[in-house]
């Protein structure tokens, strides 16, 4: 039980990061990563979601017939996205007003269906929960550095607008990262340039993970040889 | 004609059911949110419009509810819009102090843009602000009072401040800054403040009329 949830953690944070290999819900990836807090609070939202529907399906799994569970899994989605969408309206009307269209969407982003299909309906409720959790951390996780990179690279600044999230008094968060006289590169905050960084994120994962299985290949010829 | 088998219909009416059922449910708990949630919500929408109406008029230079004091006008060519956009008056001691009028530039360069044109009851102005726009990021955006100080460049204008013929670009011969690579978006916002002012001098004693006529 606690390999398999190691496991699970393990793959949504890294393995199978549904923003670094999945690829799913690339059309909120990259076009709210723009800045720090805008990442953040999509990236909060959907890992609410995420973890709310692989709850809702896990526990109603005995109870969802199988030749009807995609209709089953949308009604959830969508009930569970305009409550957080009326929630975020209510509480966190700035931030609101900055991810727009991109809180509906969430119902389209392929992973929270994903998940619900391939995961939450075939196992229990603990390791449902535990993937949607997951599965949203590392989701947020990419969305967040994207977000910082865009945002360094396009304006100069970290931080910036963090009153949408944490009211007035985080006014003076903003950083200036490369100086005040920074003249911005449009193009990092553009969509071609979102697509770049994410590209280099993941050229980044990939030569990581080659370096780490060589690494241990080395070690367990070491290890053969020394017996031999 | 063929027949359903019993078995097979019940497993039909068993899925509607269910389905039904997850929708009922679904439905529910967003009505409940919702309720819950309502007053907030309408709450956030009147404090960001007050929040824009006192950037522009202090609440200390006038003494009316300004979501109260709301009155339609309607001017296409001066204006920028075919409907009626809202202006708000602002009184103090039932005396007019200002005007606050939501008129739209119709010609920016990705579509119209839509302002905040604050004009004290002497004609000058109060303040400028773009309430919603597409112009393009780094370039048209300037107007944008988070990007720019722009837009601060009409506080205290009026149309003899300078000459009418003065309302333009520099590059036009006018006293207001083009932005580099961008002039079509400024032009558009300069033009339709002028009009705005305008259409104010023209209307004024009407605008003031129609705002009594509403408080009665």
């Amino acid at each position: 039980m606690i390999q398999r949830m190691k496991s699970v953690i393990g793959e949504g944070l890294w393995k199978n990061n549904p923003g670094l290999v999945q690829l799913l819900g690339l059309c909120p990836l990259l076009a709210i990563s723009t800045t720090f807090f805008n990442a953040l609070g999509l990236g909060l939202a959907t890992i609410f979601v995420l973890t709310g529907s692989n709850l809702a399906v896990s526990l109603m799994r005995r109870f969802i017939p199988a030749d009807i569970r995609v209709p089953i899994f949308v009604v959830i989605i969508a009930s569970l996205v305009t409550i957080v969408e009326l929630l975020m309206n209510a509480f966190f009307h700035d931030l609101y007003r900055v991810l727009g269209i991109f809180i509906p969407l969430i119902v389209t982003n392929c992973i929270i269906i994903g998940r619900a299909e391939s995961f939450a309906s075939k196992n229990s409720v603990p390791m449902a929960l535990a993937d949607g959790l997951f599965m949203g951390i590392g989701f947020a996780f990419v969305l967040v550095t994207l977000g910082s990179i865009r945002e360094i690279l396009g304006k100069g600044t970290l931080f910036s607008q963090a009153h949408m999230m944490l009211g007035e008094s985080a006014r003076d968060m903003q950083i200036h990262v490369l100086g005040s006289d920074y003249p911005g590169f449009l193009f990092a905050m553009l969509p071609p340039g979102a697509f770049l960084c994410l590209g280099l994120l993941i050229a980044l994962k990939n030569v990581f993970d080659r370096q780490q299985a060589e690494r241990s290949r080395v070690k367990v010829q070491a290890a053969v040889e020394s017996i031999t | 004609m063929a027949s359903i088998e019993p078995g097979k219909f019940r497993r039909l009416l068993l899925s509607a059911l269910t389905l039904t059922g997850f929708a009922l449910l679904g439905a529910a708990l967003v009505a409940y949110t919702e309720s819950r949630t309502r007053d907030q919500i309408a709450e956030n929408i009147r404090r960001q419009v007050l929040d824009s109406l006192y950037a522009l008029v202090p609440r200390n230079r006038h003494d009316n509810d300004l979501l109260k004091a709301d009155i339609n006008v309607q001017d296409e060519e001066l204006l920028g819009v075919a409907k009626p956009v809202t202006a708000y008056i602002a009184t103090q001691n039932n005396q007019p102090v200002a005007v606050l009028i939501r008129s739209v530039a119709p010609n920016g360069y990705s579509g119209p843009i839509e302002l905040l044109v604050g004009i004290w009851w002497n004609g000058t102005l109060a303040g400028v602000q773009v309430v919603t726009h597409r112009e393009t990021p780094g370039l048209g955006d300037l107007i944008d009072s988070d990007k720019s100080d722009w837009l601060l460049g009409f506080n205290n204008r009026s149309l003899q401040d300078p000459g009418l013929e003065r309302w333009a670009v520099k590059r036009d011969g006018g006293d207001f800054d083009q932005f580099t690579g961008a002039t079509v978006t400024p032009r558009a916002v300069i033009k339709a403040v002028k009009n705005t002012l305008v259409y104010f001098e023209a209307n004024k004693t009407a605008m003031f009329a129609a705002y009594q006529t509403r408080q009665e």
